[in-house]
C-alpha cells in the first residue's frame, strides 16, 4: 500500500517531467536534440548536488539557507589555491571542499549549541560565508582558464564528468537515506526528535552530519560552477539555496520533516532545468521565464501539499482514534 | 426555599472507552471552602473542568443557585461567576502583569488601551492578593511561579465571582505565600465566595477547608466536616475497601543479582533524594500521586533530563554511570517506554516495521553502518508475529493502529536488544484488556529472562498484579515500600499522601 502510494507520487513528477519535454519539443523545432540534452544535464551539477544536501537538512526536520554562498567559498578558496598560492590542483579541491565542509560543520555546531532554529543560524552563515568569499577574492573574479578540464570532460554520450558524478552521488545519496543507520535515524529524528532521542537516537549527532553533508556538497557545487565558468566568482551560487528548497520540495520533501527522497529531489531539478532551457529555446523573456517558473513550482507543489494533506487528515483521524 | 451554590446531579463523562465520572453527586454550600480529593483517575479534574466550561458532560445536570448551569465555555462559566485557576499556569510570560490580568477584556477607547484604568485596576486586583509591592507594568516572564500563580488567582478575581476553582494552587508556592492565599481565600468566604479545593495536601485541608468529598472511581464516596474528620479516615476513604486483591504473579520470579542501584537522587524540584535497589528477574513498582516525580526520575536516569544529584549504580559491580544521554543509556542496557506514547513513543508517521527496528537498527547490519533490508524485514515480521500486532502491511504507518498495538510496538522494539534494565513509564496506559494482558505475559517473560523491571504506573490494580515490589513516590521522595504480599489500599493512600506537606517545597 505505502509502496503503490510512493511509486503514484513518483509517477506524478515522472509525468510531469515528460509533459515539459513533449511541450517544448512540439512548442520549438530545436528542443529535441543531443545539443539540448548536453546543454541541460551541463548545466544541472551544481544545482542537482546542492539539492541532495539541502534534502538531507530538510529531512532531518532542518533547512540550510547558506548552500549559495557557501558554494561560492569553495569557489573562492579554490581559486585563491590556485593563483595566489599556486598550489597543485587537486590539494586545491580538498582544501575548497575542506572550507565547505567546515561552514557545514559551523552551521551543525550552532544550531546544537544554541538551540536556535536552523533557518536563523544558516541565515546568518548565508551573509557571513558570502562576505568570506569576498574577503578570499578581493571582491574580484578570478580567471583561472581550464584548470579543471577533467569535470567538464564528456567520456560518455556527451555527458560531462561531472554530470556523471553527480548521478553517481544522488544514487549514493538515496542509499544513504534508505538502507543505512545514519540515513534512518535522520528519518527518525526529522519525523518526531523527541521519539527518536527517547530510543537511543543522538538528534545533535544527525544533525551535525546532515549540515556538514550539506556544506562539502555545496562545496562541490562550486567546484563544478568554477569549472563550467573558468572563473572563481565571489557573485557564485546567489539564490541556489531556493532554487535547492524548490527542487526538493518539488520531489515531494517535505519542509517538516521526515519526508523525503534522493530520486525524487534529482526529478525536481531535472524540472526546473528543462523548464529553463525550454523556455529559453522557445525566446521567453526573462521576466516571463521567471514568472512561468514560480507558477510550476507552486504547482507541483500544491498539487503534493493537496496530497499530503489528505493523507495527514486521514492519519490524525487515525491518531484521535 | 434556599438553594445550594452549586448541586450536581448524576453527572457522567467518559473518554472513549475510559469512563471517568459514573453517574456523580455532589453539592456545594455557598460559603464554604469546600476540599476535593482522591486517588489518581478518581475524576477530580474532570469535574471540575466540567463545572468550569473547560469540559462538556456526557450527562447529568448541573445547577448553580438553583438556575440549570450549563457552560459550554471556560469564558460563558467566568460570565456566570465560576472562575477556574488552573494547575499548569495560563500567564503570557511576554506581557505584562497587568495585561494579563485584564486580558480577556482589557480596557480601551475606541480601541486605544486605556493604560490608566488598566493600571488602576490592576493595582486593585494585585492587592487583594497580597501583592501590594509589584508593580502591574512587569514583565510577567520574570515572576517566580508562586508569583505567576498568585496574578493567576488574581486574575480570576477579576470579575465577581460565586464559584472559585482551585487545583493543586500550592504547588508552587512558598510558606508565605501560602498564608497569603489562605488569608484570601478566608475573606472571599467570608464575602459569600463558593471555593472548590482540590488538593493533595491533606494538612491544608484540616486547616482551611469547611468540608471535604472524597471521590474514587468517578462517584462521590463521602462528604464530611473538614475539621473533625481523621487523616487515616481520609485515606481509607480514598482507597476503598472494593479493590481486588493482589493476584500473585504467574510466573513468580526469581530474584537475581543487582542490575541498577539509586543513591539519591535528584531532578529538579520534582525527584528529592530517591534511593532504591532493582535486581535482576525483577519487576518493582513505582507507584505515587500525579505530580509524586515518577516520570521525571525515570526519564533522568534514562538520560532524557538532566539529574540534578545522586549516583547512579550499574550490574553486581555497581559501576557508577553518568546518564548524559538517551545514547549512552541504551549502549549500557537502558530501554525506555515513555508515557506519552503519542508524542513520545511512536514515530507516527512512519511505517509499522521502521518503528518496530528503529532501536535496533546495528543489529541488521552487514558492513557496519549498512542496514540489510532483508534481515530487517523478516526480523520485524517475527516481532510483530509475536507481539499478534494486528496490522495490514509492514509499511503500514503505526498512527492507523489502534492504542494497544502502538503499545505493543513500542515496548517491543526493545526485545533481542540486549536490555538490563527497562523503565516503563505507564506501560498501559490507553491500552484494551486482551492487549493489556499481552504486554503483562511480555513484561513477565523478559523479568523471568532475568531483565529488571522499573514500572511507573497511576493504576493500583495493575501495580498489585504485575509487581513483585512496590515503590511508592511522594512528593519527590520515597513515601513507602511494599512487597506484593504487604500491599494493601490503605497503606499505599497513606504512603502516597506522606511527602505533601504544606511548605515542602
Amino acid at each position: 500500500m505505502a509502496r503503490l502510494r510512493h511509486y503514484t507520487e513518483f509517477l506524478f513528477l515522472a509525468l510531469l517531467l515528460a509533459a515539459l519535454v513533449g511541450l517544448f519539443s512540439v512548442q520549438s523545432d530545436h528542443f529535441w536534440s543531443l545539443v539540448t540534452l548536453q546543454t541541460i544535464t551541463n548545466r544541472i551539477p551544481s544545482l542537482a548536488l546542492t539539492a541532495l544536501g539541502m534534502t538531507f537538512v530538510l529531512v532531518a526536520g532542518g533547512i540550510d539557507l547558506s548552500v549559495g554562498s557557501v558554494s561560492a567559498v569553495a569557489g573562492a578558496v579554490f581559486g585563491w589555491c590556485l593563483a595566489d598560492r599556486g598550489l597543485p590542483a587537486a590539494l586545491a579541491v580538498a582544501t575548497a571542499i575542506g572550507a565547505a565542509l567546515a561552514c557545514g560543520l559551523i552551521n551543525g555546531v550552532l544550531v546544537n549549541a544554541l538551540r536556535m532554529p536552523s533557518f536563523i543560524v544558516t541565515l546568518g552563515l548565508l551573509e557571513g560565508a558570502r562576505g568570506v568569499a569576498y574577503l578570499v577574492t578581493d571582491s574580484q573574479t578570478k580567471y583561472l582558464g581550464e584548470k579543471l578540464v577533467l569535470l567538464q570532460a564528456t567520456p560518455f554520450a556527451g555527458l560531462s564528468v561531472a554530470f556523471l558524478l553527480t548521478v553517481t552521488l544522488m544514487l549514493v545519496a538515496q542509499f544513504v537515506l534508505t538502507r543505512t543507520v545514519f540515513g534512518r535515524h535522520t528519518v527518525a529524528v526529522g519525523t518526531n526528535e523527541e521519539a527518536a532521542r527517547l530510543v537511543g537516537i543522538s538528534p545533535a549527532r544527525v544533525r551535525l552530519i546532515v549540515f556538514a553533508l550539506s556544506g562539502a556538497l555545496a562545496g562541490l557545487a562550486g567546484l563544478c560552477h568554477v569549472a563550467r565558468l573558468g572563473a572563481a566568482d565571489p557573485n557564485a551560487g546567489s539564490g541556489l539555496e531556493l532554487s535547492a528548497i524548490a527542487a526538493a520540495v518539488i520531489g515531494g520533501t517535505s519542509l517538516m520533516g521526515g519526508r523525503g527522497s534522493m530520486l525524487a529531489t534529482f526529478v525536481g531539478v531535472l524540472i526546473i532545468a528543462t523548464l529553463e532551457a525550454g523556455l529559453a529555446h522557445l525566446g521567453v523573456s526573462e521576466p516571463l521565464k521567471r514568472v512561468i517558473t514560480g507558477t510550476v513550482i507552486i504547482v507541483a507543489v500544491g498539487a503534493e501539499a493537496t496530497r499530503a494533506r489528505l493523507t495527514a487528515r486521514r492519519l490524525q483521524r487515525a491518531i484521535d482514534r | 426555599m434556599s438553594f445550594p451554590r452549586l448541586s450536581v446531579r448524576a453527572l457522567k463523562k467518559s473518554f472513549g472507552a475510559n469512563v471517568v465520572l459514573r453517574g456523580l453527586d455532589f453539592e456545594l454550600a455557598d460559603g464554604e471552602v469546600h476540599a476535593l480529593i482522591g486517588g489518581n483517575g478518581a475524576g477530580k479534574s474532570t469535574l471540575s473542568k466540567i463545572i468550569a466550561g473547560v469540559e462538556s458532560p456526557d450527562g447529568g445536570k448541573l445547577c448553580l443557585d438553583g438556575e440549570p448551569f450549563t457552560p459550554d465555555s471556560r469564558r460563558a462559566a467566568q460570565t456566570a461567576g465560576v472562575v477556574m485557576v488552573m494547575q499548569e499556569l495560563s500567564v503570557l510570560p511576554t506581557l505584562s502583569v497587568a495585561e494579563n490580568l485584564f486580558l480577556g477584556d482589557l480596557p480601551a477607547r475606541h480601541g486605544v488601551l486605556d493604560r490608566k484604568r488598566l493600571h488602576a485596576g490592576a493595582r486593585a486586583a494585585l492587592t487583594r492578593v497580597g501583592l501590594h509591592a509589584l508593580d502591574p507594568d512587569t514583565p510577567a516572564a520574570t515572576l517566580g511561579v508562586g508569583h505567576q500563580q498568585l496574578v493567576e488567582i488574581a486574575a480570576g478575581l477579576v470579575q465577581t465571582c460565586r464559584l472559585l476553582i482551585l487545583d493543586e494552587p500550592t504547588a508552587a508556592l512558598t510558606g508565605s505565600e501560602i498564608e497569603t492565599l489562605f488569608a484570601l481565600l478566608r475573606e472571599l468566604r467570608a464575602k459569600g465566595t463558593s471555593i472548590l479545593y482540590i488538593s493533595h495536601r491533606l494538612d491544608e485541608i484540616g486547616r482551611l477547608a469547611d468540608r471535604v468529598s472524597v471521590l474514587r472511581d468517578g462517584q462521590l464516596v463521602a462528604t464530611l466536616h473538614a475539621r473533625e474528620t481523621r487523616r487515616e479516615r481520609l485515606i481509607e476513604l480514598m482507597a476503598g475497601a472494593a479493590l481486588p486483591a493482589p493476584i500473585a504473579s504467574a510466573v513468580p520470579s526469581g530474584r537475581g543479582a543487582l542490575a541498577v542501584r539509586l543513591r539519591d537522587i535528584h531532578v529538579g524540584r520534582a525527584v528529592r533524594g530517591v534511593s532504591l535497589d532493582v535486581h535482576g528477574g525483577e519487576i518493582v513498582g513505582l507507584g505515587g500521586l500525579v505530580g509524586a516525580g515518577r516520570t521525571e526520575l525515570l526519564r533522568a536516569v534514562f538520560g532524557a533530563d538532566p539529574l540534578s544529584g545522586g549516583t547512579i549504580l550499574l550490574g553486581p559491580d555497581q559501576e557508577p554511570f553518568t546518564p548524559s544521554s538517551t545514547r549512552v543509556a541504551v549502549r549500557r542496557g537502558f530501554a525506555f517506554v515513555p508515557e506519552d506514547r503519542k508524542h513520545h513513543g511512536i514515530l507516527a508517521r512512519l511505517g509499522v516495521q521502521d518503528n518496530a527496528g528503529i532501536a535496533r537498527l546495528a543489529a541488521y547490519c552487514r558492513a557496519p553502518g549498512i542496514v540489510n533490508a532483508s534481515a530487517e524485514s523478516k526480523e520485524t515480521r517475527a516481532l510483530l508475529a509475536q507481539l499478534q500486532v494486528r496490522h495490514a502491511d509492514t509499511a503500514q504507518p503505526i498512527a492507523e493502529l489502534s492504542g494497544g498495538n502502538q503499545q505493543k510496538v513500542v515496548i517491543g522494539r526493545w526485545l533481542n536488544c540486549a536490555v538490563r534494565v527497562w523503565l516503563l513509564d505507564e506501560p498501559t496506559r490507553g491500552v484494551d484488556v486482551p492487549a493489556r494482558l499481552a504486554i503483562y505475559a511480555l513484561l513477565r517473560e523478559r523479568a523471568a529472562a532475568g531483565e529488571a523491571m522499573l514500572v511507573a504506573s497511576s493504576d493500583y490494580e495493575e501495580l498489585a498484579t504485575l509487581c513483585d515490589r512496590v515503590i511508592v513516590l511522594s512528593h519527590g521522595i520515597v513515601g513507602g515500600e511494599f512487597s506484593a504480599a504487604e500491599l494493601t489500599p490503605d497503606a499505599f493512600m497513606a504512603a502516597a499522601f506522606r511527602g505533601f506537606k504544606t511548605g515542602a517545597t
